[in-house]
This record gives C-alpha cells, structure tokens and sequence, in this order.
C-alpha cells in the first residue's frame, strides 16, 4: 500500500457527503426537533417524550410490538430451525425451500393483499371466499371470524403474515449451518445409540447456538421497524397499532414533527443495542470463516 | 423389495409433514394467482378453489382483470415507474460505494479505520430518524415528489450496507496482485477498473440483486417523499391505495398484486442462488 496523498478523499468524498445529508443530519436534527412542539417553533423540554412513553395510543403500540417480538421472533426462528432439519433428510430439499423462502422475494404490501384475501370476512350464511373462513364454514360450527377486526385475533392474523414472510430466511441461514455441522460426529452419536431427539436436543442445538442468536437479533430488528404489513392490511385499527406506523400517523395525519420525531428517537435507542449485538455475533462469525 | 418398502413407510410420516408445510406456504400464493385470473361475479361468488373441481376448463378464466388493472387502475404506470425509480436507485449506490470501499480496502489516509467504522456505524439508524428532516429540506428544494429525490435517498440509505460488503469483499483479494501491479506502475484507478470490479462481479451481483428488490419492494421511502404525486407513484404505493379504494374487488386487487410481484418472481427464479446470498449478507442492512 502506498500513500496516496488527496487520491483517496476523492474516492470516499461523495460517500462522506451523501452520508452527511441523507443519516448523520437528519438523524441529529430529528433529536433536535424531538424537543419542539408540533411545528417545531417552541422548545418543549421532554413533553413528546412523555407523551411517546405514556400516551394510550402509544402504549397500544408498544404492547403490540412486544406482542410481535415474542411470538415472531420465537416462531419464525424455530419454524426456520425445524423446518431446516426436516428438509435436509429429503431428495427433493432445494424444491421445498424455495416455496418456503418465496415470500422474501414478494413486497410486504403484496404479501398483504394475499393476506387480507385469506382472511376475507362474509356474514355466515353467504359462501365464503377467504380460505380460513371457508374452512371455518365447512369443517366446523364456528362462526366465521373477522380475523382483522375481531381484537383477540388481529394481531395474531397480522403476526402470521410476517411469519409466512421471514421463516424461509431463518430456514436458509440455519439451514446453512446445520449442514456445516460435521456428519462423522452425529454419525457416531448414532453408532453410541443416541436417537435422534437426543441428538437434536444435545448435539444439533448447541453447536448451533450462535447462528440462531444472529437469526433471532435480526428478527427483533425487524419488529421493532415492522410498517408495511400493519399500514396496509389495518393501518393500526382495532388496537393493532405498532410504533412505526403511529411515527407515521404523527408525522403525515396530525403533522406532529415532535412527537413523530420522538418515536423515532426511541426507536433508535431501542435499535442500538440489539444491533451492537448482531453487529459483533456478525463479525465474529466472519472471523470464524 | 421387503426393505426398500418398510423404508418407505418409515419416511412416510417425513414427506407428509414436509409436504404440508409446503402447501401451507404455497396455498395464499395459488390463491392470488388464481384469483386474479377469475372474473368478478365468480370471484365474488365462490372460493378459488372450486376452480379445481374442472381446472381445465379455461372458460372459467379471464385476463380482463390485468388489462384493468394495467390500464384503468394504473398498475402499467406504476410498473414503469417502479422501473425507472429502481434502476437507478440500484445503479448509483453500488458505483459511489464501490469507489469509496476500493479506498478504505487498498488506499492509504490518515483516518481509514475510523472513517470505516463510522460509515458502517450509520447501519444502526433507522430509517426513521431521517425522514422529517430530509422531507423538509426536500420540500424547500423541490425534490419532494420528483425521481431524483427519490434516487438520491435510496442512494443515502443503501450506502452504508454497500460499503461494507464491498470493502469486505475488495480487502479480501490476493494482496500481491494489488502490490504487483502497483510496482508496475497502474494507478489506482486502472487497479480499481481492472482488478478490483472485475473480480467483484459475484459479490456486487448479489448486492445489486439485493439492493434492486429493497427499492422494489420498499413502501416507506416512497410513501414519504413521493406519496400523493400518483403521476410518479410505483407499484408498493400505487397498490397500497389501491388497497383502500378498491375494498372488496378482489378480482382487481389480486391481478394488481400480481403485477406487483411478477418481476421479483422473475428475478427470484433465474438467479436464486445470488438472490440467497445477497439476502443473507443485506440482513444486517439497518
């Protein structure tokens, strides 16, 4: 390597300046306009803070993505470990994990349209065109269920798309994994007359403890951001809110660039720790590699 | 014979489970694809799947939907905008970082490993943090509602991830080579046009993929600074409000997510095993 003299700040200079304008000012100015009020004309301390951390609205959505964080999280990491193992004992492997991983390549607001259309409600004595409903009809007693509205099942309805989305991520990294655990040893857990439960519980799972912990950060960021899926199947009606979505509200419907900018801020710090993790757990495994 | 039949039915229970999942996943996308296909009295009227009672009975099909969709709702032109607004979204982050990572990879400056980290850093900033304070600046500007604005941001956004990657990548390469030809007398510029770029071509391969489907698909960053200007809306933003205004036209809003998805799938499809790794290296992407 040698010295370059003024060479290399032509190379990085549009990177620094784009970098400049487009997140390290706005990210600033937005702590900045986080302690004005509505217009950003007059200072107001804490208030939007206040208001982000104890306001109903706000809390409805902090509820909902801790909701979110628990049962995605945890679903689509271990559907995406189960369904890894399962697939590596068959022939027809790449075919299986390409429908699975599918919806990755689809838009949230796609995957909300076939959603809602899955979930699609009619009265109880019309034939209905949603898939679960139509199951509902024909298979049970039960009423059919307006999966969206009804409060104790829309978020659930809502978590399930997201699931559908990223478990065929979860599947592709932990399945890369599983397979990079060496056969000889499993093969000889087997010879010892371990079954494969055992296996599974004491040799598969440790050995890959530190993927899964990259897989499950990555999907606590997700929900901390989730948007797409909630803006446009219930744009936070009927309790489903999440903080993204009401950050939007605040800043387009009640054009509260304060409180908008305090949600964003908190969003931020509780971003920043999880991503330090996921951002170390990276590196390290590259180091490994 | 005996054997290879107990065998079987030992796997048995395996394969149904694995093809139930299978189904499962596949069975919401067959539903919008058939739909869209079906007219509005029969979407309206029965479930998508009594068209399996006589599949082939093609009568039972139309394309009246897409040509609606294409024309009437605006999905043609939101497709060409999406177009226009990705190509470049995809094309101009990749060069500028390219320039930058070849620089922090094989340049030397005072600052290099600080300048690097601070770079990558900015992945922790949710897009959120951005949005008032650029929209303003881009409301005094003009840009709000216009294809450069919507360029540049994507560019602001994408660059961070694609520092990184290619810096990883560029740092990576045979140290001798860069060293040799040097000595050689090639400046930076001809080692970065013919050494660096073209033993890239995979990892910007899978950045560009990942890069093109993040603008694609992206809501968010169009929402903001493009939403409300139907002439530039794309695709994510076009069927979002299509979403409101068309309720329960299913047949319309079935066909009009399809146009959505096609080029993905197309994508998804011919180039899987770049579109995999550019997924699974973009998933630190904040």
């Amino acid at each position: 390597m040698r010295k370059g003299g003024l060479l290399p700040w032509l190379y990085i200079g549009p990177t620094l300046l784009i970098l400049a304008f487009f997140l390290v000012y706005p990210a600033l100015n937005t702590v900045y306009l986080s302690l004005f009020d509505k217009r950003s004309e007059n200072f107001v301390g804490l208030d939007n803070y206040v208001w982000t951390l104890t306001s109903k609205e706000m809390l409805t959505a902090f509820r909902n993505n801790v909701l979110w964080l628990v049962l995605f999280t945890a679903l689509t990491v271990s559907l995406g470990l189960i369904f890894a193992v399962l697939l590596d004992r068959v022939r027809y492997e790449p075919v299986a994990k390409s429908i699975i991983f599918l919806p990755m390549a689809i838009s949230f607001v796609g995957a909300g349209v076939i959603w809602k259309f899955m979930y699609a409600f009619r009265p109880a004595n019309v034939p209905q065109i949603g898939l679960l409903n139509a199951i509902l009809q024909n298979f049970t007693n039960l009423d059919p269920i307006g999966w969206l509205v009804n409060k104790t099942t829309n978020n659930l309805a809502l978590i399930v798309v997201g699931i559908w989305i990223w478990t065929g991520f979860c599947m592709v990294i932990l399945s890369a994994a599983y397979k990079g655990i060496p056969k000889e040893l499993i093969e000889a857990a087997r010879v010892d007359g371990a079954n494969e439960w055992q296996i599974f519980w004491r040799m598969t799972l440790p050995m890959m403890k530190p993927t899964i912990a990259v897989v499950a950060t990555t999907m606590v960021i997700n929900v901390l951001k989730v948007f797409d899926v909630v803006y446009v199947m219930t744009n936070g009606a009927f309790g489903t809110e999440v903080i993204a979505n009401r950050m939007y509200k605040e800043m387009f419907h009640y054009r509260s660039f304060g409180r908008a900018s305090a949600i964003a801020v908190i969003l931020l710090l509780a971003i920043i720790p999880v991503m330090l993790v996921n951002i170390r757990r990276f590196r390290e495994q590259e180091a490994i590699r | 014979m005996n054997k290879k039949l107990t065998k079987a039915l030992s796997s048995l229970p395996l394969n149904l489970v694995i093809i139930g999942i299978s189904l499962i996943w596949l069975l919401p996308s067959i539903g919008l694809l058939i739909s869209s296909f079906r007219p509005a009295s029969d979407v309206l009227s029965s479930g998508w799947w009594v068209t399996f009672q006589h599949p082939f009975d093609f009568t039972q099909y139309t394309l009246g939907n897409y040509a609606d969709v294409i024309t009437a709702q605006g999905m043609g032109r939101a497709f060409l905008n999406s177009l226009y607004i990705t190509v470049p979204s995809t094309i101009i982050p990749i060069m500028v970082a390219a320039f930058a990572a070849y620089a922090f990879a094989w340049m030397e400056f005072p600052g290099r490993q600080v300048i690097f980290m601070i770079v990558v850093g900015l992945l922790v900033v949710p897009l959120q943090m951005t949005l008032i304070p650029i929209l303003r600046v881009y409301n005094q500007l003009g840009l709000a509602g216009t294809f450069l604005g919507i360029w540049l941001a994507h560019t602001g956004y994408g660059l961070p991830f694609a520092v990184y990657l290619l810096r990883n990548f560029f740092g990576g390469l045979p140290k001798d080579l860069f060293e040799s030809a040097f000595l050689d007398g090639a400046s930076y510029l001809t080692a970065f046009f013919r050494l660096a770029l073209p033993l890239s071509v995979p990892a910007i391969a899978s950045l560009a993929i990942f890069q093109f489907l993040w603008v694609w698909n992206d809501l968010l960053v169009a929402l903001i600074y493009l939403g409300g200007t139907e002439r530039v809306a794309p695709l994510t933003l076009r069927l979002s409000s299509l979403v409101n205004s068309l309720g329960q036209n299913w047949h319309l809003l079935t066909a009009a997510a399809f146009v959505s998805m096609a080029l993905p799938l197309v994508v998804f499809f011919s180039l899987q095993r770049y579109f995999v790794r550019g997924i699974l290296a973009g998933s630190v992407k904040g």
